[in-house]
C-alpha cells in the first residue's frame, strides 16, 4: 500500500468517529443530514418512558357542510394527553401535511406528559383534515390566517376541555412549518390575550415558508429526468430496497432494515434527499386536491364536477404528486389571494410567509425560544444567521441532526422540557 | 328466477363498472376544464403495478367495509377487549393461529417446501400438546418461527398472476387470485373438520362452528390495527391498495 492510500484509509476510518466525537460533546450519532431526517433517532438513544401515555383522539364538530367524496369526514380530529391533576398545558402544532396523531406529534406528546404537562396536538394547517373543517379559506399556507384559525380551533377545543382539566398555564410549541405558525399564533395571542402563553417553543422552524419549500423540492433536481421522473425514481429506489430486504435476513421492514440500509450505503446522499422530497409531495399532493376541492378552484378537478364516492382519484393523486409546491404556490395561492385583495402583489404576499413580517415582535418577546441544527436542509444559507440575530441567546443550534432527526435524542427532549418549565431563559 | 338474479348481478356490476370509467375521463361535456390534467404527466413511469379495473365497485366496498366496522365490528372488538383479560385474548389469537398451522402445512407441501412443512408441523404438534390446544405458543420460544403459507402463495408458486385488484366485503384489500385462495383454503378447512367430525352427530357442532368463526372474526379485527380512512389522505385508497401489494411481495421474499 503506498502511503498516500494509508493516509485515505486513516482518513476514511476516522471519518465516522469525526461525526461522533466532534468537540462538540453533543452524542447524537448521524452525521449525514438526509439520513438523520429519515432515520431520526435509534430507540436506543431515546429517553426510557415508563409506560404508554394515555393518547386520544377526539374530534371537533364542524358545521362545515363536505363535498360526498369527503363523506367520513366527522370534524377537526385533534389529540390529547390529559393528567389527571393540575398541570400547564401545551398546545402543538404539527408539521407540514401531519395529523395530530403523527409519529413526532406523539413522540413529543409522550415525552411531555411524562415530564408532567397536559397536551393538546393540532393537525398542521396543511392536513387535509384541517383544510376542510378548520380554515376560514380553505386555501392554506398564508401564515397569518392560518394562524387565526389555529387560535379559534384551540379557544373551541379549550372550551371543551375546561371541564376535564385543570392547568396552572399555558404553553404552545410547534415544529417545522407548525413552528413558523406557533410564532404567528402567540403574537395572535398577545392581542388576544385568551391564553397568555408563558412559553413558546419553536422547533427546526422555516423563517420564510417559500425559501424552504424550494430548498426541499429543489433536492428532486438531481435525480436523473428532474422532477417529472418522480416515478422512475420512487421505482428505481423500491426496487434497491426490495433487493436489499430479499438478499438480507430482515424480519419486517422496520428500524432495524432502515439502519442497515443506511450503513450499507443503500442510497446516494442525491437519492436520499429526494426521498425527502418525495415523501413531502405526497403531503403537498393531499393539500393541493383537498383544497382544490373545497374552494371549487378548477386546478384539478373541474370546476362544475361533484365527485362521488366511488369515482376514481387515480388521474388527480397522479397529477398533483407532479405538482410542486412552488406551482401550488405561484398557480393558485397567489392568485386566489390576488382576487381577495387586489393589488396585493407577490412580493407583498411572499413577505407575509416569512418571520420576517413579524420580525419586531420576535426580537422582543423574550418568551419565545428557537431549537434548531446546524445541518437543517429547510434553512437557505443566511437564514441559519437571521436567527441568530434575532433571537441572540434565545437560539439553540445543535451541530447535527438533519430537519427534526434529533427531536426524540435524549439530550434534546431534556433540554425541551427544561426550557417549556423555565420561566426565564 | 335464479338465472334472472344472477342477469341482476353482472347487470348491476356491469353499470358500476361503466360509472367508474365514466369519470375517468378527463373533463367531460359541459365541464370547465381544469388547469391540469395527468395528460400532461403522461412521461413519467408509473408506480402502481396492481391492475383495478373494477375501481368503482372498489371504492365502493371500500366505504362499505368502512361501515361494517364503524357500526359492527369495532363495537364488537372493543366490547370484547373490555369484557375478555389480554392473557386470554392472546389465548384466543393463538388458538386460531394453531389452526391456520394446518393452512400453512397443506400449502408448504404443495410448494414442495420441506424444511417449512417440517417446522410448521413441529409448531403445531408442540402448540396442540404442550401449548394445551393451541392456547400457547411454546413453539415460538423454542426457536420455531411460524410461517405464513396460503394457498395465494401455493397458486404464485405455480406460476398464477394476481390478477386485478379486488377488496373483499370485511375481508379489504385482495386480489382475484388471492380471493380465490381464501375460497381454496376455507374449504379446505371445512372438509378437514368434516372428515374428522368431532362431535359425531350430536348437533352441536353446528352452532359451536357459528361461535368458533364469529369469534375467528372478531381476533382478526383485534389483531389488526388498520383503520379505514383513518389518515385522512384523500388518496388513502392508492396507497393502501399501493401498500397491500408491496407487502405481498415482500412476504414471498421470505
Amino acid at each position: 500500500m503506498t502511503i498516500f492510500g494509508r493516509i485515505l484509509l486513516g482518513l476514511f476510518l476516522l471519518l465516522p468517529a469525526c461525526a461522533w466525537g466532534d468537540g462538540t460533546g453533543y452524542g447524537y450519532p448521524i452525521g449525514d443530514s438526509f439520513a438523520s431526517s429519515i432515520l431520526g433517532t435509534p430507540r436506543s438513544l431515546r429517553p426510557n418512558l415508563p409506560r404508554k401515555a394515555p393518547v386520544t383522539t377526539l374530534v371537533l364538530e364542524t358545521d362545515q357542510e363536505k363535498p360526498e367524496i369527503f363523506f367520513c369526514d366527522r370534524g377537526l380530529r385533534y389529540t390529547v394527553a390529559f393528567q389527571h391533576h393540575r398541570a400547564p398545558l401545551v398546545f402543538l402544532i404539527a408539521g407540514t401535511g401531519a395529523s395530530s396523531k403523527a409519529p413526532k406529534v406523539v413522540a413529543l406528546m409522550e415525552n411531555l406528559y411524562h415530564a408532567g404537562f397536559h397536551v393538546i396536538a393540532l393537525p398542521s394547517p396543511t392536513f387535509p383534515n384541517f383544510i376542510i373543517n378548520a380554515s376560514t379559506t380553505h386555501v392554506p399556507g398564508n401564515l397569518s390566517d392560518d394562524a387565526a384559525d389555529l387560535y379559534r380551533v384551540m379557544e373551541q377545543i379549550w372550551s371543551q376541555s375546561k371541564g376535564r382539566i385543570e392547568v396552572s398555564d399555558f404553553l404552545l410549541a410547534g415544529y417545522s412549518l407548525g413552528g413558523t405558525e406557533a410564532a404567528f399564533v402567540a403574537k395572535l395571542d398577545e392581542e388576544r390575550k385568551i391564553f397568555d402563553f408563558r412559553r413558546v417553543l419553536m422547533l427546526n422552524p422555516a423563517v420564510s415558508l417559500y425559501s424552504s419549500v424550494s430548498q426541499i423540492e429543489g433536492l428532486l433536481d438531481r435525480i436523473p429526468g428532474g422532477p417529472r421522473r418522480i416515478g422512475a425514481f420512487y421505482n428505481r429506489v423500491m426496487a434497491k430496497c426490495t433487493d436489499f430486504y430479499r438478499k438480507g435476513d430482515f424480519v419486517a421492514v422496520d428500524d432495524d432494515f432502515l439502519y442497515a440500509a443506511y450503513q450499507g450505503h443503500l442510497l446516494s446522499q442525491d437519492e436520499a434527499g429526494a426521498v425527502i422530497a418525495v415523501s413531502f409531495r405526497i403531503s403537498s399532493s393531499g393539500m393541493i386536491f383537498a383544497s382544490d376541492v373545497m374552494t371549487h378552484g378548477g386546478y384539478l378537478v373541474p370546476k362544475n364536477r361533484e365527485l362521488k364516492n366511488s369515482d376514481s382519484l387515480d388521474d388527480y393523486f397522479w397529477a398533483s404528486l407532479h405538482l410542486s409546491f412552488l406551482d401550488y404556490f405561484n398557480e393558485y395561492f397567489v392568485p386566489y389571494f390576488q382576487s381577495r385583495h387586489p393589488g396585493l402583489t407577490e412580493e407583498e404576499l411572499l413577505e407575509a410567509l416569512s418571520l420576517k413580517s413579524i420580525e419586531g415582535y420576535l426580537d422582543s418577546s423574550a418568551k419565545i425560544e428557537v431549537i434548531t441544527n446546524e445541518d437543517d436542509f429547510i434553512l437557505p444559507p443566511g437564514e441559519l444567521d437571521y436567527l441568530r440575530r434575532v433571537f441572540g441567546p434565545r437560539l439553540k443550534v445543535y451541530p447535527r441532526g438533519g430537519h427534526l432527526g434529533n427531536l426524540e435524542y435524549r439530550e434534546n427532549i431534556a433540554f425541551l422540557i427544561d426550557r417549556l418549565r423555565s420561566s426565564t431563559w | 328466477m335464479h338465472s334472472n338474479a344472477i342477469k341482476l348481478i353482472i347487470i348491476t356490476v356491469l353499470l358500476l363498472i361503466l360509472s367508474g370509467c365514466a369519470a375517468r375521463m378527463a373533463v367531460l361535456p359541459g365541464e370547465v376544464p381544469p388547469m391540469h390534467t395527468v395528460q400532461e404527466f403522461s412521461d413519467d413511469e408509473n408506480v402502481s403495478r396492481t391492475r383495478d379495473p373494477w375501481e368503482g365497485l372498489n371504492r365502493n366496498m371500500y366505504k362499505f367495509n368502512y361501515e361494517v366496522d364503524r357500526f359492527v365490528l369495532l363495537p364488537v372488538v372493543s366490547g370484547y377487549e373490555k369484557a375478555v383479560p389480554r392473557p386470554l385474548r392472546t389465548g384466543v389469537s393463538n388458538f386460531f393461529a394453531n389452526l391456520r398451522e394446518v393452512r400453512t402445512l397443506f400449502n408448504c407441501t404443495l410448494q414442495a417446501k420441506g424444511k417449512k412443512s417440517l417446522v410448521t408441523l413441529g409448531r403445531f404438534v408442540t402448540n396442540t400438546t404442550i401449548g394445551i390446544g393451541g392456547l400457547f405458543d411454546p413453539a415460538t420460544s423454542f426457536g420455531l418461527r411460524r410461517e405464513n403459507e396460503d394457498f395465494d402463495r401455493t397458486l404464485e408458486a405455480w406460476g398464477v398472476g394476481t390478477g386485478p385488484y379486488l377488496v373483499l366485503p370485511i375481508l379489504g384489500p385482495n386480489t382475484v387470485r388471492s380471493a380465490g385462495g381464501f375460497a381454496v383454503d376455507g374449504a379446505v378447512r371445512w372438509a378437514i373438520m368434516n372428515s374428522i367430525d368431532p362431535f359425531g352427530g350430536t348437533g352441536a357442532r353446528t352452532e359451536l362452528e357459528t361461535g368458533t368463526t364469529g369469534l375467528e372474526t372478531v381476533d382478526l379485527r383485534y389483531r389488526e390495527s388498520f383503520r379505514y380512512y383513518d389518515s385522512d389522505y384523500p388518496f388513502e385508497y392508492y396507497m393502501v391498495r399501493y401498500l397491500s401489494s408491496q407487502q405481498r411481495e415482500l412476504k414471498t421474499l421470505r
